[in-house]
């Protein structure tokens, strides 16, 4: 049984193709990477997977079950969290909350519950907490709990929207360049931190990123679009040496 | 101990301006302000989750007023009094009493229901378009009654006396100001267990950014509807009392001018802040009512200076000047409002050993 399976995507925007006919698949928790030079439609896969995104064909099984057209929040539910490429937290709430709220699609009390705050609501909203204490003590983000992201240096947002992603228990992880604005030693950590996740959560890691020490570095297997064609897959080694990809990203000798 | 500081102080509140208004220590006057504060609260901490916490535009808060205030009005008519309009009681009046609140959460359900009217647009807009959306809303509203033949139409609805009359034949003491308490606390007690939950929350973080709630797991449309239903439904009880203090409404007083109203409060005390809507209700109402004294006076003061003709007098109208010159000034002097986003225990922390209010 595969994690994640993609077949045959295309999505049309008008009369621009961005991603045609693109495939992949995820057997257990591996850490992939995508790859491209800008504009090459590697986020407009994440929008599709995650949902935001009706692709015009292609299907997406997710643990053998079709996730096309399900509302993100749905999707998200299922167990495919992701990050963005310019960070997307909750910027005046306290580190708590945004941690907090991501439980959302497992609050286990309804309305009712919350007006009377009866036992259900009052347990549920402990072991929700618990989660939340948990986390954040395994990354080592206790001492912001109060703080509001907004006040905290970047990579440390960083490090909190991956926090908010891990909360909904995800099997597979979509980091949309998590290395982007961050300096040299920032990015060491980070390099650090995702390997420590996919250890540690034993979860799939699929990420796109612009910084090739980040994904050399930790990606097992690397996939390379350009202008939504997928031109290459395979190991670092393979994709550092392949013709195609040296072509995409710094062009052709002839003028 | 904590925990029934809030409550007990309330009450004691409460209990002490019943027992004063039924002694006729406070004249009906007063009284009628009373209660108005409480229509007031109700009307702006509603409002404030729409505006405040989720950060949405609507300006049509009055047209859900109206539905409660027509739908409990009707009902309680129809129930326990006998009228042209629909004939003999169906219950003893005596009963009137007993099914006032029944009403009252009947009128907040239709108010709720007509709330879709703005929801379900809000699902795919937002900002100056939802604006719009809810004005059209209050309009459509407002105009549906006017054209209701049958409960008065532009001539408006009268006959809730008679339903306080029912009450007091029971007991004479003065049930709507037991009534007006009543559904100010529950009010302000429902916002603030909605708003401190993590169900409740995901509206702040709509409000935050949309798409990043989308992305984590909150169902944002479910909250938008859960949102504004609870929202207006709020409303249709503040309507419902309204309409009993007066004993009269009148489609036209449901109006944008009513909205407006409610929008000066919610930004007089802070979005966001539901200490700031409480305390916004109270400093409005009084400033409404303050300035019915306050302008024959200062009408007569001017008059002292032979300058002003003696023909040019300062009417109530001025009121409509001085409110929205308020607004101005707060918007360019305190633009967060009263209380900002804060909650009073933010502003005073040492509250906080005495109270809890969850």
């Amino acid at each position: 049984m595969s994690l994640l399976k993609i077949k045959g995507l295309t999505q049309q925007f008008g009369g621009l193709t961005a991603v045609s006919d693109f495939s992949t698949e995820f057997q257990g928790n591996e850490l992939m990477g995508l790859i491209g030079p800008n504009g090459a439609g590697k986020t407009t896969v994440f929008n599709i997977v995650s949902g935001f995104y009706k692709p015009t064909q292609g299907k997406i099984l997710f643990e053998e079950k079709p996730i096309n057209g399900l509302k993100p929040h749905r999707v998200t539910a299922m167990g495919i969290a992701r990050t963005f490429q310019n960070i997307r937290l909750w910027h005046d709430m306290s580190l708590l909350d945004n941690i907090l709220i991501s439980q959302h699609y497992n609050l286990g009390y309804n309305l009712f519950d919350l007006f009377v705050r009866n036992r259900r609501y009052v347990e549920n909203e402990k072991r929700m907490r618990n989660i939340a204490m948990q986390l954040l003590e395994q990354l080592d983000l206790v001492q912001f709990m109060e703080e509001k992201p907004k006040n905290l240096p970047y990579g440390i947002q960083r490090k909190i929207e991956i926090a908010r992603a891990l909360s909904v228990k995800p099997s597979l992880l979509l980091l949309d360049e998590p290395a982007a604005g961050l300096n040299s030693s920032d990015v060491q950590e980070l390099i650090k931190l995702i390997g420590w996740i996919h250890k540690e959560f034993k979860i799939a890691i699929w990420m796109i990123e612009h910084q090739m020490a980040v994904v050399m570095s930790l990606c097992s297997w690397i996939q390379v679009i350009d202008f939504g064609q997928t031109i290459a897959e395979g190991t670092p080694e393979q994709i550092q040496n392949n013709p195609s990809v040296i072509k995409a990203y710094l062009g052709d000798d002839q003028i | 101990m904590k925990k029934f500081s809030v409550p007990a102080l309330l009450t004691i509140l409460a209990a002490g301006t019943v027992v004063a208004a039924h002694f006729e220590l406070i004249d009906l006057y007063v009284q009628t302000v009373i209660m108005f504060i409480g229509v007031n609260i109700i009307l702006s901490s509603s409002f404030n989750i729409i505006n405040g916490y989720m950060g949405e535009f609507a300006c049509g808060h009055a047209g859900f007023m109206a539905v409660g205030a027509y739908v409990t009005s009707v009902l309680n008519i129809m129930f326990f009094t006998s009228s042209k309009t629909f004939g003999d009681p169906i219950f003893s009046p005596e009963l009137a009493l007993w099914f006032f609140p029944v009403t009252m959460i009947l009128g907040g359900i239709a108010a709720a229901v007509t709330g879709l009217l703005v929801a379900l647009p809000s699902f795919k807009t937002r900002d100056d378009y939802l604006a719009i959306i809810s004005l059209a809303a209050n309009f459509i509203i407002v105009s549906l009654f006017i054209n209701m033949d049958s409960v008065g139409g532009a001539r408006g609805f009268m006959g809730m006396k008679q339903i306080i009359f029912a009450m007091e034949d029971v007991a004479f003491i003065p049930w709507m100001l037991i009534w007006t308490f009543t559904f100010t606390y529950a009010t302000v007690f429902v916002i603030r267990r909605f708003v401190s939950s993590t169900y409740g929350k995901g509206i702040i973080a709509i409000h935050q950014d949309e798409i990043a709630a989308e992305i984590m797991s909150v169902n944002t449309n479910k909250m938008k509807l859960v949102a504004f239903m609870l929202s207006s439904g709020l409303a249709g009880i503040a309507g419902g009392l309204f309409a009993h203090i007066l004993g009269y409404i009148n489609p036209n007083s449901f109006n944008i001018l009513k909205s407006t109203e409610c929008l000066v409060m919610v930004y007089l005390g802070g979005m966001g802040s539901l200490s700031g809507s409480v305390i916004a209700a109270i400093i409005f109402t009084l400033l409404i009512e303050g300035l019915r004294f306050i302008i024959p006076a200062m009408d007569t003061l001017i008059h002292f200076i032979p300058l002003v003709p003696d023909t040019f007098h300062l009417s109530q109208v001025l009121k409509w000047v001085i409110i929205p010159l308020i607004l101005v000034i707060l918007m360019q002097f305190r633009p967060e409002g009263i209380m900002g986003n804060r909650e009073l225990a933010d502003f005073f922390p040492k509250l906080k050993r005495y109270y809890e209010f969850k």
